[in-house]
């Protein structure tokens, strides 16, 4: 059983969402109240785990009285505000950003963008064929994970997940500035120079997969990667007593990488190296 | 946090330039030799992690005395603040003037912005390359605006070493850059401050009126001209009653915001968090501005007064000046200015015998726009990347340090001085109802005098640039900066206001006023102006970042073409542009489009 904080008693802030009256506890965010109220916004910098960072601004709406547009994930909500979800402005600059994004990274492994870059006719084409991408090859220098930056649109989950909010081992920063800004390690060497500890959490958290598994990327790139035939199985961890959920990702009867449920509230979807690595010993059938 | 250093060593150099800052390291955890009593002893904790703000001034350390930061030296210095070294090296490669790859110990910044762009700073860039090659062990950078415009072209060498060179060229020749790099102590002072003033010396001046008149360097002289008598009316009237005459002079912020600065202090000053703090904002970056290098030059100690005033009424015992990296003799200037101050008691824990204590701290910027962004500096302060944080919270409840901070420009703060010495009525009756006192401008471009003009608010834009002697064939004016707007040459009479330029559709910004005459090819302009957003952006949000760089290949496209030939671009321009006003974090991405925006529906840039 999943058990939940409640946490103390919030009082209910009274506002309304496109014209609708709602209610939402004291502190949640204007998207928390959006999907309780059944709206969809989209969002790609926001994850379930961590305080948004708002860099991406996928999810902007548009509150009464506020100059510029305000991004759903991270804007608190406040009793009497009067927020717009799906106006021209909002759906133009979400457009808008969904473009600069595609025409400038590889979305090709984010889930739902496809459907949102249909949703607002966005057509990452029209900065034509000399538009600035990011051009980085993967770096391959462990046999755990790739860091494929191509992918990466600067989130900054990994580095949240790394640092103060999770892992406290902050491995990862942002580097350089402006549209040169990458993800990296110290001296922007390689993985295994650096602080890592290897616990995934920061694959765990990426929305691009920028990151991922060796063993996912080595099956993309052979063409055998397969989500529909992959079942997944939530097991408890062996090797320590810490209880951790595991899920187990298979394909043809191998695990081909592993993840822990969110809503778990041992490890809120983190992992150390052998929970989310340590899975060779179960598969070697000699 | 377990910290993880590698293996790399720093030179007997690097570390002697990190302890003259730091002190010695106290043990092995600190990077000392290791003794027995290490081996009882761990050092870590919040009282280490505390000192991260001292990021900044360290990496500025090995920089002065090296020219670039090894992974050695980073290192050490993180293990001496207990910084992570992936987050230290991420602050380091934020800021422009820093390098983490060797470079020569010499460095000239050659201005290449808008004012030194039209008195020819690329082809000066390209001569002065060809004749510091490969061996001269110079590096010439291209740099953005250097904050020298009443003197373009400008150049800066900077030559690392015990102590670290500077020498300012401006208006600069080949010759005098190429003398200035190869021995920057032997370059020919610059010309005083007041130079920069063609009003200095007139009586009628208020916040200029000490400009050339007293000696920056003497705090006596300063008194004997009616110096520290604000001070002292603050302490008669006591912090309350300081707000109150702030707001009743309608004073309002000069840094490009307009905020009212009464209610902002009144704010800092009644929140229940304690401590508070007074941040100066002296990171002037716009290109086309240089008042506050101006006063900071010309009149240091009316700044470290007014930070005593504003600290004072919003309850602060600390004070940071935020000061730009590229103003080596205004950093000279503050620094004798506050320590002459603190000797003499004007500073310190007993500021003029009242019992109130204040001091104030400089730190100095490294190279990037986007910190003269509120909430971008306090990052810059702390020792992290200087990206903005997303408002709310408002930094007068969470600002430095997540404390309750009051957050003013060099300008702004200076203005406290005759408010308390005049008193609020007299004050407010300068200038117009709404744009109240005196109000600083810094012209440059096409016009004979260019330098910085006092005049009241209301004053118009013709008479200022008659003022300073504007050239004929005047082509465009450029109000407020990169991030303000062009009008035209029969727009002269739009009144110098805050509520007079919103109705013309324009912004007043910092104060900028920049003249261009017909012989300014204005696309290469525009293009410039994308290009320094573009290099500026710290790369935070989507629409910044990416709209940036869309926005200067759009212009690249049309750079020679017209009319229908760019009518595509210029849609597309203008969908990017306004998704960056829209969705930006901060006011770099809101305003990036602007100057380029007003110059295609104002002048008419590629009809």
């Amino acid at each position: 059983m999943t058990v939940t904080s409640l946490g103390i008693p919030r009082r209910l802030l009274e506002f309304r969402i496109d014209g609708e009256s709602v209610r939402a506890p004291e502190g949640s965010t204007i998207l928390d109240a959006c999907r309780s109220a059944g709206k969809d916004v989209p969002t790609l910098c926001q994850g379930d785990t961590l305080t948004p960072k708002n860099a991406c601004r996928v999810c902007v709406v548009e509150v009464e009285g506020a100059r510029t547009l305000v991004p759903a994930c991270s804007r608190k909500a406040e009793a009497g505000m009067e927020v717009r979800t799906d106006t021209e402005r909002a759906r133009h600059s979400r457009k808008v950003v969904l473009e600069l994004l595609a025409s400038s990274v590889d979305l090709s492994t984010t889930p739902e963008v496809a459907g949102w870059l249909k949703e607002y006719e966005a057509k990452p084409d029209r900065f034509g064929p000399d538009a600035a991408c990011v051009d980085e090859q993967p770096r391959i220098d462990n046999d755990l994970y790739v860091r494929d930056y191509d992918k990466c649109i600067l989130c900054y989950k990994c580095v949240d997940a790394c640092g103060d909010q999770w892992q406290n081992t902050f491995a990862i920063s942002v580097v350089g500035r402006g549209f040169d800004a990458r993800i990296a390690v110290e001296h922007d060497g390689p993985l295994t120079d650096s602080a890592c500890v290897y616990c995934g959490n920061c694959i765990e958290v990426c929305p691009t997969g920028a990151l991922s598994f060796k063993s996912e990327f080595d099956m993309r790139a052979a063409g055998t990667w397969d989500e529909s035939a992959q079942t997944g199985t939530t097991t408890v961890c062996a090797y320590c007593g810490v209880g951790c959920n595991l899920t187990l990702h298979v394909q043809d009867n191998e695990i081909v990488k592993v993840t822990s449920p969110h809503d778990n509230p041992v490890t809120h979807g983190n992992l150390c190296i052998k929970g989310r690595f340590g899975y060779q010993h179960v598969q070697n059938r000699d | 946090m377990d910290l993880h250093f590698g293996d790399s060593k720093p030179t007997d150099e690097e570390q002697a330039a990190i302890d003259t800052l730091l002190g010695p390291p106290e043990s092995s955890w600190e990077g000392a030799d290791r003794s027995d009593a290490d081996l009882r002893w761990a050092r870590g904790g919040r009282a280490a992690r505390d000192r991260r703000d001292l990021l900044l001034p360290g990496l500025h350390a090995v920089h002065d005395r090296i020219g670039w930061i090894s992974e050695g030296a980073l290192d050490y210095l993180c293990r001496r603040l207990t910084v992570p070294p992936a987050e230290a090296y991420g602050v380091a490669t934020f800021y422009a003037m820093f390098s983490v790859k060797p470079r020569p110990a010499t460095v000239l910044h050659v201005c290449t912005d808008l004012a030194c762009a039209a008195a020819g700073a690329s082809e000066l860039c390209a001569e002065v390359e060809a004749r510091l090659g490969p061996g001269s062990g110079v590096s010439v950078e291209r740099s953005p605006c250097l904050g020298l415009c009443e003197r373009a072209p400008a150049a800066l060498a900077v030559k690392a070493g015990d102590p670290v060179r500077t020498a300012v060229s401006a208006p600069t020749t080949v010759e005098r850059a190429v003398l200035a790099a190869s021995s920057p102590d032997s370059a020919p002072e610059e010309p005083a401050a007041a130079l920069a003033v063609p009003q200095a010396g007139d009586p009628s001046l208020t916040l200029l009126g000490r400009v050339g008149v007293v000696d920056p360097a003497s705090l006596d002289d300063y008194r004997a001209h009616g110096g520290y008598t604000a001070l002292r009316q603050a302490f008669a009237i006591g912090p309350a009653g300081v707000i109150r005459e702030v707001t009743d002079a309608g004073l309002v912020g000069r840094g490009g915001a307009a905020f009212p600065t009464g209610r902002k202090w009144q704010a800092t000053a009644s929140q229940p968090d304690h401590p508070h703090y007074l941040v100066c904002n002296a990171d002037e970056s716009e290109p086309g501005t240089f008042k506050d290098r101006v006063v900071m030059e010309g009149d240091p100690y009316s700044l470290v007064e007014a930070m005593t005033i504003a600290a004072y009424a919003v309850g602060a015992h600390k004070g940071y000046l935020y000061l730009r990296g590229e103003y080596p003799r205004a950093l000279r200037r503050m620094e004798h200015a506050i320590g002459q101050a603190r000797a003499r008691g004007l500073l310190g824990d007993d500021v003029l015998g009242q019992g109130y204590a204040f001091d104030i701290e400089i730190r100095r910027g490294a190279g990037a726009y986007i910190c003269g962004e509120e909430t971008a500096l306090f990052n810059s302060i702390e020792g992290y990347r200087g990206e903005p944080r997303s408002k709310p919270p408002f930094p007068v409840e969470k600002g430095l340090f997540g404390k309750p901070t009051a957050e003013n420009n060099v300008e702004t703060l200076v203005n406290v001085l005759p408010i308390l010495t005049m008193g609020a009525p007299a004050y407010a009756a300068i200038g117009t109802g709404t744009s109240t006192g005196p109000k600083l401008f810094c012209v440059s471009g096409s016009v004979d005098r260019p330098g910085i003009y006092e005049l009241p608010f209301g004053a118009t834009l013709g008479e200022l640039l008659e003022l300073a002697g504007v050239r004929e064939r005047l082509r465009a004016v450029l109000l407020g900066g990169a991030a303000g707007g062009f009008v035209r040459p029969d727009e002269l009479d739009i009144p110098l206001t805050f509520e007079g330029t919103r109705a013309a559709g324009t912004t007043l910004g910092s104060g900028v006023v920049l003249a261009f005459d017909d012989t300014v090819p204005l696309p290469r302009l525009l293009l410039r102006i994308a290009e320094f957003f573009r290099d500026e952006s710290c790369g935070q949000c989507v629409p910044c970042r990416v709209g940036t760089v869309r926005q200067e290949e759009a212009l690249h496209r049309i750079v020679e073409r017209t009319g229908a030939d760019a009518a595509a671009d210029i849609t597309l321009l203008r969908e990017v542009g306004r998704a960056m006003k829209d969705a930006s974090i901060c006011g770099l991405g809101q305003t990036a489009w602007n100057a380029v925006e007003s110059a295609i529906d104002r002048l008419g840039a590629y009809e």
